[in-house]
């Protein structure tokens, strides 16, 4: 596995006008024999073998192991090995912190008085939930037939801004569009404070 | 220079005179893709320009990342691109110690080029310093990193060490990640 495989085979495969069509990781994103430095080797390894089990016994056999191990010097495989257990932990914390934050964080639905009668309601916390403001500002607007815009917090952060009090329409639509958002998580809260001198 | 991940900025659709200044360039700089090029950009097609942080611009054709530049300096290929078209781009090669290094965004040095599994152009093709290349690896098919070089490839043979490229595009970085749907 030295010289040989990639250089015959790269101009090879695409010497047509057509653009090579690379197949991806669907787990690392990456080329399935990178997957081996993305830290995800077991989740990449099983990905593959489910979609593309004819790469996969390409890229896992036993002789294509082997030639890769026998590449390096036994100092440089150890700390290479070393190095790849530390980034497989940390990926694995990663992810469980990322579910942790996911279970714990709090969409919030506040109704803000803007003018006596008048309110806006402001929807925070949504962006944690890996959903995009700009899109869901965008179909709240259609559906209530009103204003709808992301605005920056003063935190630094951004929300969503509905005109009008929709605030216990946009918690049926969310509870029910997005159900990965555990009902719970989402609150409804009234904000009695006038906001400016209307 | 995508080490971190990147928040897009505005999306803006490109004027159809640049878009052919884009093509025209394009050619320019990667003689070998003039026969790709129709199907890279087609010429009735509508570029969009994605502005990333530190001045570096990106250009999208239908949700596929094209190219990628800062400031003014070349256009730099998306990965993506380079996998279609391999042997449009020179090539070197790094063996397969220094490839770990590179997928984590660490600059490139000589001797991962210079060693026994790296592979440097002979001295007919010989690339420059400022020559955006492709980095392939050692017993992989696919190229895994682009960039401009910071060094001839003649001056890395007689030297042996130093910084060849860095701020490269490389596989699972920022840029890698992006979504553009």
């Amino acid at each position: 596995m030295s010289g040989e495989t990639a250089t015959d085979n790269v101009p090879g495969v695409s010497s047509e006008s057509q653009a090579r069509n690379v197949i991806y990781c669907g787990v690392c994103t990456l080329p399935p024999e990178y997957c081996e430095f993305g830290g995800t080797v077991k989740k990449c390894e099983e990905w593959l073998e489910k979609y593309h089990p004819d790469m996969h016994e390409k890229l896992y056999s036993d002789d294509a192991l082997n030639a890769n191990l026998s590449a390096l010097s036994v100092d440089a495989q150890k700390r290479a090995q070393k190095d790849a257990a530390k980034k497989e932990a940390k990926a694995a914390l990663n992810e469980q912190r990322e579910s942790e934050r996911k279970a714990a964080a709090k969409v919030l639905i506040k109704r803000v008085e803007r003018n006596k009668r008048k309110y806006v309601t402001v929807v925070s916390g949504l962006e944690e939930h890996g959903l995009d403001l700009k899109k869901i500002a965008k179909e709240l607007g259609k559906k209530f037939a009103t204003g709808s815009s992301v605005t920056k917090t003063a935190s630094g952060g951004e929300e969503i801004t509905v005109q009008g009090d929709v605030s216990d329409d946009v918690y049926d639509w969310l509870t029910e569009r997005y159900e990965d958002i555990p009902e719970d998580n989402i609150d409804c809260i009234e904000d009695k404070k006038k906001k400016g001198a209307g | 220079m995508f080490k971190k991940d990147l928040t897009p900025g505005a999306k803006s659709k490109v004027k159809s005179s640049v878009q052919r200044a884009i093509r025209t360039k394009v050619v320019e700089t990667y003689p070998k893709l003039a026969p790709y090029i129709d199907e890279i950009i087609p010429k009735k097609s509508q570029l969009d320009l994605v502005k990333l942080p530190d001045r570096v611009s990106l250009y999208i054709h239908d949700s596929t990342p094209l190219f990628w530049q800062h400031m003014d300096d070349p256009l730099i290929p998306h990965l993506k691109l380079v996998h279609a078209f391999p042997q449009a781009f020179p090539r070197l090669r790094i063996d397969r110690g220094a490839i770990r290094f590179v997928l984590s965004g660490a600059t490139l040095m000589a001797p991962g080029l210079t060693s026994k599994g790296g592979r440097l152009p002979d001295k007919e093709d010989e690339c420059k310093e400022g020559d955006v290349v492709a980095i392939e690896a050692e017993g992989k098919e696919e190229i895994c990193m682009v960039g401009q070089l910071k060094m001839g490839t003649e001056q890395m043979k007689g030297k042996g060490k130093g910084v060849v490229m860095d701020g490269g595009h490389y596989l699972g970085d920022g840029l890698w990640k992006m979504n553009f749907d």
